[in-house]
This record gives structure tokens, C-alpha cells and sequence, in this order.
């Protein structure tokens, strides 16, 4: 055991430091789920990536720094210290991405990833369909072969960043008398092709950060497919597997809200008469500080060639948990200057935490609901019968 | 940065984890708590024998010398098996105390070599606890006396018997007079040697929480794939399911915050009581979380006197706030997250 980071890790560290101290915008940018904001959005991208900072476990000659994960985590780690933008891009670098490093060819690898480090691409997910939400292997839009084209025809929703986006990754069925996880593909898709109708969605905060998108007739060259057709299931659930395992929810950026929250509550502590309180602050830096943990030790078991199992599913469970507990613990020590919208001329600036505490409630649902995560851990950690 | 273990670590504790497994079966510990002294001579002797005793002890007097890693493996063992003897607080606690007294006591030459060799057993009195644990089978007694050591003999304390709920464990209220002749330490050095007693009792109970989480974890599990209801097994049931994958989530973090703990502990970092006390939050949390749930699932069985359930139960529940409640722990990690210029945030965690 060795819990230091090494001389070449410390000065990682802060060579991103001060690259960000010089380049992370003074301003906050508008939420990437508005036109301007989004537009913003990849303007930042463009940014990281001209100092090669956008996807830096990438390989140099795809546009990263082929560091390891634990260098990835130190990265994190500045980025969130810095209050950098949110990456309007997370869809394709922390999730497509790794499923594109396993499954993808060489000629999909130089033709995806240095244009979505840059931001040129930003990718938007299509998995959830009206009748497959937690239920993934109902889904029933198709991907029918024809000729060197697939043809698709059908639904998704729930596509995040979909209403900006410019590519679509996602599972489709091309085997139409297949049923449940065999007969699916895995494809890759630009969102401006012809037959393709977005209609975005309004979530809590008012803001169309998911969309709809309607497919008719849609014709997909057959090398946009990722991995052997009809393997989609497997390749999809590569993605999943980072997904819940550990890129999708760095710790730094719990660690930032667990900061924030105590210097929250050193602040409004005279104010409010909740001894609660208090504890609630404690809990929020010990699990900030167990999930930061707990990422290290799963990135050291990744480094030495050992795979995430289903104890993946515990993380997705411990964060969206965590998120939301310090969220709703801000709101109480906020309390009735809470509900106010961050625009409010005597809120203050308080804004964040309304913002913060409204994407909370997602946490437990997207990704993989929690309960889809406790049955994958009854059966395939704990073995309990199906 | 790598959390893993030493291989001969593992490999000790898995050879412990064997051994337990068939020498010290329920049935056995059962027997041992209806016992007046709920010692056993046997047991101490088997213990002795794996050099568990001997763990913590110079070289020089006949011991291992391992350190605070190697014992966090082999508390979780003891906790898994819910293990009735005074060996950590023998082997573990009062071996720190006497291990950093002065090169030239005597009481060191004296009771180092008996430690290792098992034949003796310690009771540690510390105020944090209001009872002493195994007085009454102690050969010797070291007690806080306003940060002094003192060392007694059994002849030198008066100690009345207080029943716990766990039953593997001997509570005695101990009434003894402070004096020159009774004190083996002043208090200068021994405010930090008990500092130090305390980190490593509530990191040794923090390890045994965790180790009772998992086999309260296996109970349930056992119990929930073979007991049929609705011509099924209970465990099939979605509502049983997302019980014990609550505990498995609690476990899961459990760990590494109680690796952090033993190694800041092992290298007496400036954050060694921080940690700690974090370590024994999140394992005291997860083992009641599993106790409920554990019992939840044997339903009826969970609450007799029969189903072994209860033996780990009963050590999850006393431990917890054995060694520092919780209110003291959480007032420790309040008091280092909320100072002035306290470190906290990303890339603070390891430093």
C-alpha cells in the first residue's frame, strides 16, 4: 500500500493548475442546454483541447496525453478545483470514447476521437426508447441492412445534449425478429440526416437538456457501426460499464460540493437553529471522501489489469445517493432563500446550489436506475437468484 | 497510489481466515459465552499458535513486530468470526502502550515475552470507556489516570461485573487509587501514548465492524437463497434483493476508508485521528445497516436465540460505540473539517 502520489503525478498536477488558473473563463458560462451557452460550450472545448487537456487517457497520436487513471483522476481533481465549464462533450469523451478505444477499428478511431477531443463533434446518447427505459433489451427501433446502409425507422428518447448535438451514439435492432439482447447493433450517427426529427424535452429547470428524436427512413452507412452486427448488446454494455464504473462521475467533483457546503454552512450556521445540520455536513465530506477513495483504489485494481465487475453498480448507488444528500442538505441551511431562482435580485449568490439540487434528483434515475443497480448487485456480486 | 496489500499480508490473514473458519465455529463460540470467565484457555492457546498473539511484539522479545496494515486484515477476521477473547486488547493495545514505555522498564522484559507467547492477557482502562473489557481474566491492568499510565494487579482494583448484550464480551467497572508505586508512565509521554491507544482500539473496532457487516452480509444471503416463500426462494424477491445490496453498498466504502485509517495510522500521520474516526463512522454505520437488514431477512429467525445472527448483531451493536460513540467521532472529523483554513477538497484527500 502507498497512498502518495509520485513526483511525475505532483507535477501532473500542476502543470494542469496552472494551465486552467490562465485559461478557465472568468465568467460562468451560460447552461450548455441553451443555444449560446452550448455554442460556449464547445468554444471551451476548443480550448482544452488546443492545450491538450480534453481527453488526456487518449493515446497523443488521437489527440491525448495517454496518461493512466490515476493521472486522469488528478486532472479531475484540478478541474473541479478550478470550477471549469461542465463538459458539454461528456457523452462521447468519458462514455463512447472508452467503448470506441475497445470496439472500434483503427480507420473509427482516427475518424471519431481527434474531432471530438476538439470539439468539432459533440455526441449526444441514444439508448432509451418510450417502451425500454430500465428495460434496455425492449428496444424496437431498427437498423434494417440494406445494401451498405442501414435503414432506421423508429424512436429514442431521453437523448441528452441530443438538441445541439451533432452525433448520435446508440443501440438499434437489426435483426427485427429478434428478440430481448440478441439482434442488436450498435451505431453511430450524424443528427442532421435526412428523416432524422429532434423534439427536445423541457426538464425541471426549464431548459431542454434532453429530446426526442424521431427516425424515418434513416440511412446510416454500414462503417458507422461499432463492433459485429447483431453484438450491440455487448458493446452497449461496455459503455454502461464506464458508465456506472467510473468515468461518468469523477470524485473531484463531490469533493468541490462537499468544500463548498462547508463553507455554506460556516456561513449560514448562525442563522439557522437545526443541530441536524451539522452532522449532515460531517456525513457529506466522509462520503465524498469515501467515494474518492474508493475511485482511487478501483483505478490502482484497473492498472493492474484487473476489470470492474458489478461492484461498478455499488458507485452508481454511493454518488447519485451522495449528490443528492449534500444537495438537500444546502437547501435546509439555505432555507427560505432556497427556492429562489438564481436570477433573483436579492439572492445573492446562491443560485448553484437551486441548480444543483434540481439535476440531484436525476442522479438516482439516469444511467441505470438504482434499482436496476441493487438487482445487478443481489445477483452478480451478492449471487442471489434471479 | 495503490491500495493493495502486501502479498504475504494477504496471505497471513487468508491463512488466519482458514484456520477460523474451522476452529472457531458458532457452536463452539456459544459454548465459550456460557462459560463464567467467557474465556477460553483453548481458544487462546489455538490463537497463540497462528502467532496472533505475537503480532505486535519486538523481535527482540520473542514477537513478529508487524505493524498497523498487517493488523487491519487480521481485525476483520476477528470480527468475521466474532472471535470471544481479550487478544486485541492484549496483543494489540496494551503491546503499543508497552512497547513505547521507556527501553529500561522492567515491566516490558516482563510481560513482552508473556504476551507473545499467550500466556498472559492485558485489560486496558481508557475514559472514553465507562467499563474496562476482560478485567476480571486480566493478569494485569493498565489504566488512565489523567493521561498517566498506570500498571495494577488484580489485587490492587476492586471490579464489579456488568453484563453486555453481547455476551462475548466481560465489562467490568473498575475502582482502584491512583499512586506513585501504581504509576508506570507520567502523563507528558502518556498523553500521547493513549492518543495512541485510542486511534488504534477504535481502528481495530472500526476493522471488526466491518468484518461483522460481511458476515451479516453472508447470514443474510445464506438465509435468503435457501428459505422458500410464494414457491420461491426469498432471495429471488426484489424487495429482499435491494436489502442486502443496501449493506453490500455500505460495505463496499466501508473498505477503503478503513485502509486510508490503518495506513495513516501505520505512518502516524498528522491526520491519523481524522481518519480514524471516519473509519469508525462508516463501519459502525454499515454494520447496524446490516444488522437491520440481516434480521429483516431471517424475519422471525433473525430475532432468536438459536440463529447465529444474533452473536454478530450483538458485537456490531456494543462496538459501535466502543472506543469513542459516535457523537465523539463525528465531533472530531466537525472540528478538522470546520477550522480555519482546514485542507479540504480535490487533491486534498492524500495529503
Amino acid at each position: 500500500m502507498r497512498l502518495e502520489y509520485t513526483e511525475r503525478q505532483n507535477k501532473f498536477r500542476t502543470e494542469i493548475r496552472e494551465w486552467l488558473a490562465a485559461n478557465v473563463p472568468k465568467q460562468t458560462l451560460q447552461s450548455f442546454d441553451t443555444e449560446e451557452g452550448f455554442r460556449q460550450h464547445r468554444e471551451w472545448e476548443h480550448k482544452l483541447n488546443s492545450g491538450r487537456w480534453s481527453a488526456v487517457t487518449w493515446p497523443e497520436h488521437l489527440g491525448g496525453r495517454g496518461v493512466d487513471l490515476i493521472e486522469w483522476l488528478i486532472f479531475e481533481e484540478e478541474y473541479w478545483r478550478a470550477g471549469a465549464p461542465l463538459r458539454v462533450n461528456q457523452n462521447g469523451i468519458f462514455l463512447l470514447a472508452p467503448t470506441l478505444m475497445e470496439y472500434g477499428t483503427e480507420e473509427q478511431k482516427k475518424r471519431f476521437l481527434p474531432r471530438m477531443a476538439a470539439g468539432d463533434d459533440i455526441w449526444a446518447q441514444g439508448w432509451s426508447e418510450p417502451g425500454a427505459g430500465s428495460d434496455m433489451a425492449a428496444i424496437r427501433c431498427k437498423a434494417i441492412r440494406d445494401g451498405d446502409h442501414y435503414v432506421i425507422n423508429g424512436q429514442k428518447t431521453w437523448s441528452t445534449r441530443a438538441v445541439w448535438a451533432d452525433w448520435l451514439f446508440g443501440l438499434f435492432r437489426s435483426d427485427p425478429d429478434s428478440v430481448r439482447h440478441h439482434g442488436l447493433t450498435f451505431v453511430l450517427l450524424p443528427l442532421n440526416l435526412p428523416g432524422i426529427t429532434i423534439r427536445p424535452i423541457k426538464q425541471l429547470n426549464g431548459l431542454p437538456g434532453f429530446a426526442e428524436i424521431f427516425f424515418d427512413n434513416v440511412r446510416v452507412p454500414v462503417e458507422n457501426r461499432m463492433g459485429e452486427e447483431g453484438q450491440g448488446w455487448n458493446v452497449a454494455m461496455a459503455t454502461a460499464g464506464f458508465e456506472r464504473g467510473l468515468m461518468l462521475r469523477s470524485p473531484g467533483r463531490f469533493q468541490q460540493t462537499a468544500k463548498s457546503l462547508v463553507d455554506l454552512y460556516k456561513a449560514e450556521e448562525k442563522n439557522v437553529d437545526d443541530c441536524s445540520l451539522r452532522d449532515a455536513v460531517v456525513k457529506s465530506w466522509m462520503d465524498a471522501e469515501a467515494y474518492t477513495l474508493a475511485t482511487y483504489a478501483t483505478a490502482g485494481r484497473l492498472r493492474r489489469g484487473e476489470h470492474i465487475g458489478p461492484e461498478a453498480s455499488t458507485n452508481k448507488i454511493f454518488w447519485s445517493e451522495l449528490d443528492l444528500s449534500m444537495h438537500e442538505t444546502a437547501m435546509r441551511l439555505l432555507g427560505p432563500r432556497a427556492e429562489l431562482m438564481g436570477g433573483a435580485p436579492d439572492a445573492g449568490n446562491i443560485g448553484h446550489w437551486l441548480e444543483g439540487f434540481l439535476f440531484a434528483q436525476a442522479g438516482p434515475i439516469y444511467a441505470g436506475s438504482n434499482e436496476i443497480q441493487r438487482n445487478i448487485i443481489a445477483e452478480r456480486m451478492l449471487g442471489l437468484p434471479r | 497510489m495503490d491500495f493493495a496489500f502486501k502479498d504475504e499480508h494477504i496471505a497471513f490473514s487468508d491463512s488466519i481466515r482458514k484456520f477460523l473458519m474451522v476452529e472457531a465455529a458458532p457452536e463452539w463460540l456459544r459454548e465459550i459465552w456460557e462459560t463464567e470467565t467467557g474465556r477460553s484457555r483453548e481458544l487462546r492457546g489455538k490463537l497463540a499458535e497462528q502467532g496472533l498473539t505475537a503480532l505486535s511484539v519486538p523481535e527482540e522479545f520473542g514477537g513478529i513486530g508487524a505493524g498497523d496494515l498487517e493488523w487491519v486484515l487480521i481485525h476483520q477476521e476477528l470480527g468475521y468470526y466474532a472471535i470471544p477473547d481479550s487478544l486485541i486488547d492484549t496483543a494489540y493495545l496494551a503491546t503499543y502502550l508497552l512497547n513505547r514505555l521507556p527501553a529500561d522498564a522492567a515491566l516490558k522484559k516482563t510481560w513482552l515475552p508473556k504476551i507473545a507467547d499467550g500466556s498472559a492477557r492485558i485489560a486496558v482502562g481508557h475514559p472514553v470507556n465507562p467499563m474496562v473489557a476482560d478485567a476480571q481474566n486480566a493478569d494485569l491492568i493498565l489504566m488512565w489516570h489523567d493521561d498517566e499510565v498506570h500498571a495494577l494487579a488484580k489485587d490492587q482494583v476492586k471490579l464489579s461485573f456488568n453484563p453486555s448484550i453481547d455476551m462475548s464480551r466481560r465489562l467490568y467497572k473498575v475502582t482502584w487509587t491512583p499512586s506513585e508505586a501504581t504509576r508506570i508512565c507520567p502523563a507528558r509521554l502518556g498523553k500521547q501514548l493513549w492518543d495512541g491507544v485510542l486511534d488504534r482500539a477504535a481502528l481495530a473496532g472500526a476493522a471488526q465492524l466491518v468484518g461483522l457487516t460481511q458476515r451479516m452480509l453472508d447470514l443474510g444471503i445464506d438465509y435468503s437463497a435457501t428459505r422458500k416463500q410464494f414457491g420461491k426462494p426469498i432471495g429471488s424477491f426484489q424487495a429482499v434483493k435491494h436489502h442486502l445490496a443496501d449493506v453490500a453498498v455500505k460495505a463496499e466504502f466501508a473498505k477503503p476508508v478503513l485502509y486510508r485509517a490503518a495506513y495513516a495510522t501505520e505512518r502516524e500521520q498528522a491526520r491519523r485521528g481524522v481518519y480514524v474516526s471516519h473509519a469508525k463512522l462508516a463501519a459502525g454505520e454499515a454494520a447496524w445497516l446490516g444488522a437491520r437488514k440481516s434480521m429483516q431477512v431471517h424475519g422471525a429467525m433473525g430475532y432468536t436465540w438459536e440463529t447465529d445472527l444474533q452473536m454478530f448483531m450483538k458485537r456490531a451493536w456494543a462496538l459501535d460505540a466502543a472506543w469513542g460513540d459516535r457523537a465523539f467521532h463525528k465531533k472530531r472529523i466537525a472540528d478538522f473539517i470546520l477550522a480555519d483554513g482546514a485542507r479540504l477538497g480535490p487533491g486534498e484527500t492524500f495529503a
